[in-house]
């Protein structure tokens, strides 16, 4: 057991050392760089060149990667040239957004999926199943992209919520308050609705599967009363392959989450990336980069616990 | 139900393929007096209670700031089927165009960039599909083929393909490149880097079942008659990977399409004039649009009936539908079947 989570721990911190130098090498060798995107093709031959000594983007790739990585172990991630800010200071706030906006998701996903899914994969016929699983179906062919343009149609024209950003100008700066509870509604909503009716499919089969087994027919013939058997029994078995899917959803969330943040405003860390990327701020597209595959880890290492816990064979494997 | 879902695709397919007899105008055509034009609807009777061959009234602009129209009464328009190479056409084309769906904001005809779009958007995905499969059947037959180190390297290599989230890959490859490209450069650019990703997820499969199918009797029957590797894997193995394969092309398709969206979302896509659906809702990415001119968001209610019509058809497949969501973020470990080779 220790020594499997050991060896996902070391690829975990593979993943997150090796997406950050790569996207630190991939975005030096792009064509222009921050100086010639931010200085304009008027600017003196001499400020370019100075503006690049002083960016360490005059030294070759070789070196100004081993000089990044001397400075990474100190746990000093450079300073951003896009913000003038450390990017050791951007990254965490964005971050947490990002993170608000996927957990949000997450938890929405599961409240509405999984019940839904114990319905349909329980009862084989009638109204009621017939109508979420048609639902699902709509909804899986909505992904992020889609839901939140539909979300945001929605609330442009009835004003029920904002349709961007995350908190109205004027309101408290910092905390959880009911101003950002109310714009994380479309955000929130758009990640968590095609997750939902992933869910709601999965744990849908899953059940579907449980109820036949030996046991839960059983149950059945001892007269044990059939909703009992369906959310004690049954969903107990039921939950084992839905829980196996957990951490790797999220990758979809940081993927969906980009296109959510990108449409609604969100400032999470999607919406640095693709800022940095433009700009070809290298050291923030690491950072970012570093800081996504982190969530990454956190969440395959979760899943693998959680998965080496409910099935030992796992681990021995 | 599968049924709906094959005429809906028979129906994309047929848009993009016949979108210049179809398209009333030319995709760049853009119209200056009618920016932003509400769709014209075609009438078969006018305000007198006459009743016509279908025609149209002319859009005149009413507000110039809010970008307002109004119907003008006065004037019937004709429209004439298979004129001028259309197959549909307003009779007045330069004064009164038809705008089934409205025009966009530089008063070009939404249905026609929505046609033309979609040649490139389906296309960009069929190829990218097609690559995809070439790609993860070459590593996915010579993993499971050759197995020991060179298996274990190459499943390394796509396990961890597979972990990354493929939208910030996909960015993060794009943005390698030049900002600004040819369309046709940016076309092969993303098929590339959407086969890339998408390659993965199929070399798993194949690697799973040319594995197992080595060891029966057929595969060995053609190895001691002499067959050498190449045709053994190629003739014998790899066909008995078809059904996987197709079914995970299907669900490859509106992950692409939905992922050429996206780029072109955040400009990273095809450059302007060019029309596809990602640059369509590019250029509707205004908060004016969703109030006032939602008829330019018709290329998401596209891509919605597109990627549901694929639902529709993987439905009873082997294949649960659920791995699609996964897929747009680029997820997939769930299981797709019981499988019949791991």
């Amino acid at each position: 057991m220790l020594t499997y989570l050991s060896r996902r721990l070391m690829f975990a911190a593979f993943l997150v050392f090796a997406v950050s130098s790569a996207s630190l090498v991939l975005a030096r060798l792009a064509p222009g760089d921050y100086v010639a995107e931010s200085l304009g093709i008027e600017a003196h031959r001499e400020t370019i060149e100075q503006a690049r000594a002083r960016y360490g983007l005059n030294q070759s790739i070789g070196a100004q990667y081993r000089e990044w990585l001397g400075r990474v172990v100190r746990l000093d991630l450079g300073r951003s040239l896009l913000y003038d800010r450390p990017v050791g200071d951007l990254i965490p706030e964005r971050a947490a957004n990002t993170a608000l906006l996927a957990v949000t998701a997450l938890v929405l996903a599961t409240v509405i999926g999984l019940p839904l899914g114990v319905v349909t994969g329980s009862r084989r016929g009638g109204v009621l199943p017939g109508a979420i699983r048609g639902a699902s179906l709509v909804l899986l062919s909505m992904p992020p992209l889609l839901t939140s343009l539909f979300l945001i149609f929605i609330a442009a024209r009835t004003g029920w919520m904002p349709i961007a950003g995350m908190r109205s100008a004027g309101a408290t700066p910092t905390g959880i308050t009911f101003d950002l509870l109310h714009h994380l509604i479309v955000p929130a909503g758009a990640l968590a609705l095609p997750l939902a009716a992933t869910f709601e499919r999965l744990q849908s089969q899953a059940m579907a599967q449980a109820i036949e087994e030996p046991f839960v027919l059983a149950a059945f013939a001892r007269g044990v009363p059939r909703s009992r058997v369906v959310w004690r029994d049954a969903l107990k078995a039921a939950l084992r392959p839905v829980a196996a899917v957990y951490g790797l959803v999220v990758g979809t969330l940081l993927s969906g989450s980009f296109v959510v943040e990108v449409i609604s405003a969100w400032p999470g860390l999607g919406q640095l990336m693709l800022d940095a990327l433009r700009a070809r701020d290298v050291y923030l597209v690491a950072g970012c980069a570093g800081a996504g595959a982190m969530f990454l880890a956190f969440g395959t290492l979760l899943s693998d616990a959680a998965l080496a816990l409910a099935d030992p064979r796992v681990a021995e494997a | 139900m599968r049924a709906f879902g094959s005429f809906l695709l028979v129906v994309a397919i047929a848009a993009a393929v016949g979108a210049p007899v179809l398209a009333p105008h030319a995709g760049d055509r853009s119209f200056r007096a009618l920016l932003n034009a509400p769709p014209t609807v075609p009438h078969v009777r006018a305000d007198d209670g006459s009743w016509h061959a279908p025609f149209i009234y002319r859009w005149t602009l009413v507000n110039q700031l809010e970008q307002r129209y109004e119907e003008d009464r006065s004037t019937r328009t004709a429209l004439g089927w298979l004129t001028g190479g259309h197959l549909l056409e307003s009779s007045d084309d330069e004064r009164s165009p038809l705008f089934l769906l409205g025009a966009d904001s530089y008063g070009r005809d939404v249905l026609s960039r929505l046609l033309f779009g979609a040649r490139v958007s389906l296309g960009l995905a069929a190829v990218a599909a097609l690559g995809a499969l070439i790609i993860g059947a070459s590593i996915g037959g010579l993993a499971g083929y050759a197995g020991g180190p060179i298996d274990d390297l190459l499943m390394r290599a796509s396990d961890f393909v597979l972990v990354l989230p493929a939208t910030y890959v996909a960015l993060a490859l794009r943005s390698v490149m030049k900002l600004v490209l040819e369309p046709r450069t940016v076309f092969l650019l993303l098929a590339a880097i959407f086969a890339v990703v998408g390659a993965p997820f199929i070399a798993r499969g194949v690697r799973a079942i040319v594995r197992s199918e080595r060891r029966l009797d057929y595969a060995v029957a053609a190895t001691s008659l002499g067959a050498g590797h190449l045709r053994v894997l190629v003739r014998h193995l790899l066909p008995a990977a078809r059904g996987f394969v197709m079914v995970q092309m299907t669900m490859l398709v509106p992950a692409f399409i939905i992922a050429e969206a996206t780029l072109s979302y955040v400009g990273l896509g095809f450059p302007d004039p060019m029309a596809s659906w990602g640059t369509m809702l590019h250029d509707a990415s205004n908060v004016r649009v969703f109030a006032d001119f939602p008829w330019l968001l018709s290329p998401a209610a596209a891509m919605f009936l597109v990627v549901f019509a694929l639902n529709l058809v993987l439905e009873r497949s082997n294949a649960s539908i659920v791995p699609l969501v996964f897929l747009v973020g680029a997820q997939t470990r769930v299981p797709l079947k019981p499988d019949s080779a791991a």
